[in-house]
């Protein structure tokens, strides 16, 4: 053997050992496809779109057999009032399932607070829902797997196997469970997961006169949120919390989180 | 030895009672699913329980399903700025209309017009493009609908 074939020879045998067997495995076609399947729901909110009417919070609780008298709700709009001093004024009467009809603000226990129309410096809606999140906070500290992530995104309760600990409630950043007080467990939003899995939209698309809300699959290149998603100005709640949610905002302001 | 043996015959009926009820209890597709340990310990079967929940709304698109026996309503709608709001929002879930429920509920009330159409004084909002009226001056107590057609509301006064 020649010097220069056995350098050769020593190159391609040294190169073929440092590819991992690990590697090789990734390029089997059955795992690729079963690690991406053709379905990702994302949500899509254009808060820019809302006018506080609060007509998807009553579909979703109609839809989803959620007591209308109790103060629970799976989705929710909140109001934002900021005056020209910086002050900034919140509410959520009733989780707006009767939508905003007085410019009062509710504050709980201080009471209605009125704000001088002309000290307002802007004024906004922004409907709130589960962010099923790619890293779910929920769904890892369940201590009896009763809460868990689904294959295509939303995150769902076993209603059967949980037994109210209520620890999913408390970790959850975005305050978007809670507890059921009929099935007595955890309760949370599904984006209508009975609906999209039969070609249909959530009930609070479907119940928006506005298109401010908009459900949409990750996986189509086509699918309108999936393109607003990728080519517009879009801002999601509580980055930092590394949750990783789909639930995507247009016009989001500072002033919420 | 008797002493040990006991509690050690207690203790080792506990356990094979408890793993006995395990195997029983615990359905057979519970365990590791798709998205890992962290985020997909659960019971396989649910998610099927959660596809077949009962559907409520229809929300159909351009309100063709509520056009075939409502023609002329669907028609009035369609030609006035009411023409955004699915019929169920006000008419209330008809999935199985007319078979069940054979007849809606009609939200007619103030109140559900007023949740667009009071006015609130907010620069840049939405709210605004939506006509607006003050609910405490603009005749309290009377319902909408009985000026305002609620289809066709450029129509004018009734």
């Amino acid at each position: 053997m020649e010097r220069r074939d056995f350098i050769k020879s020593a190159i391609v045998v040294v190169a073929g050992a440092a590819v991992p067997m690990s590697a090789l495995e990734l390029m089997n076609p059955r795992d690729v496809l079963a690690a991406n399947p053709n379905l990702k729901w994302a949500f899509l909110v254009d808060t820019t779109k809302c006018v506080g009417c609060g007509m998807c919070v009553k579909a979703c609780k109609t839809e989803n057999d959620i007591p209308w008298t109790a103060n629970v709700s799976r989705t929710w709009v909140e109001r934002y009032v900021v005056t020209k001093e910086g002050k900034v004024w919140a509410d959520c009467p009733k989780q707006a399932r009767d939508g905003f009809t007085s410019p009062l603000l509710d504050e709980n226990a201080a009471g209605k607070i009125s704000v001088d129309p002309n000290d307002i410096a802007k004024g906004f809606f922004v409907p709130k829902l589960c962010n099923q999140c790619d890293n779910p906070p929920c769904a890892q500290v369940c201590p009896v797997g009763a809460t868990y992530k689904t294959p295509d995104g939303p995150i769902l309760v076993d209603r059967s196997w949980c037994i109210g600990c209520g620890y999913c409630i408390q970790s959850c950043p975005y305050g978007a469970r809670f507890f059921h007080p009929i099935y007595h467990v955890a309760d949370k939003c599904t984006w209508c997961y009975h609906r999209i899995h039969h070609g249909m939209k959530t009930a609070c698309v479907g119940a928006c006169p506005f298109g401010a809300r908009q459900i949409g699959n990750l996986k189509d290149p086509n699918d309108p949120v999936t393109l607003a998603v990728l080519d517009s100005r879009i801002g999601v709640l509580k980055s930092y919390f590394g949750t990783k949610p789909q639930a995507f905002y247009i016009g989001l302001s500072k002033e919420v989180d | 030895m008797s002493h040990v043996w006991r509690p050690l015959w207690v203790v080792i009926i506990l356990v094979a009672g408890i793993l006995t009820f395990r195997h029983f209890y615990v359905p057979k597709s519970f365990g590791v699913q798709e998205q890992g340990y962290m985020y997909g310990f659960h019971r396989l079967s649910n998610e099927k329980e959660w596809i077949n929940f009962p559907i409520s709304y229809k929300f159909s698109k351009d309100d063709s399903y509520c056009q075939q026996c409502h023609p002329g309503h669907v028609k009035s709608l369609l030609a006035s700025p009411h023409a955004i709001i699915p019929c169920e929002d006000c008419h209330g879930p008809a999935l199985n209309h007319p078979d069940n429920p054979a007849k809606l509920q009609i939200d007619k009330r103030r109140a559900l017009c007023l949740r667009c159409h009071a006015n609130l004084p907010y620069p840049g909002a939405g709210r605004n493009v939506v006509p607006g009226i003050d609910p405490v001056t603009h005749n309290p107590g009377q319902e909408c609908v009985e000026c305002h057609n609620p289809h066709n509301v450029m129509e004018g006064l009734q």
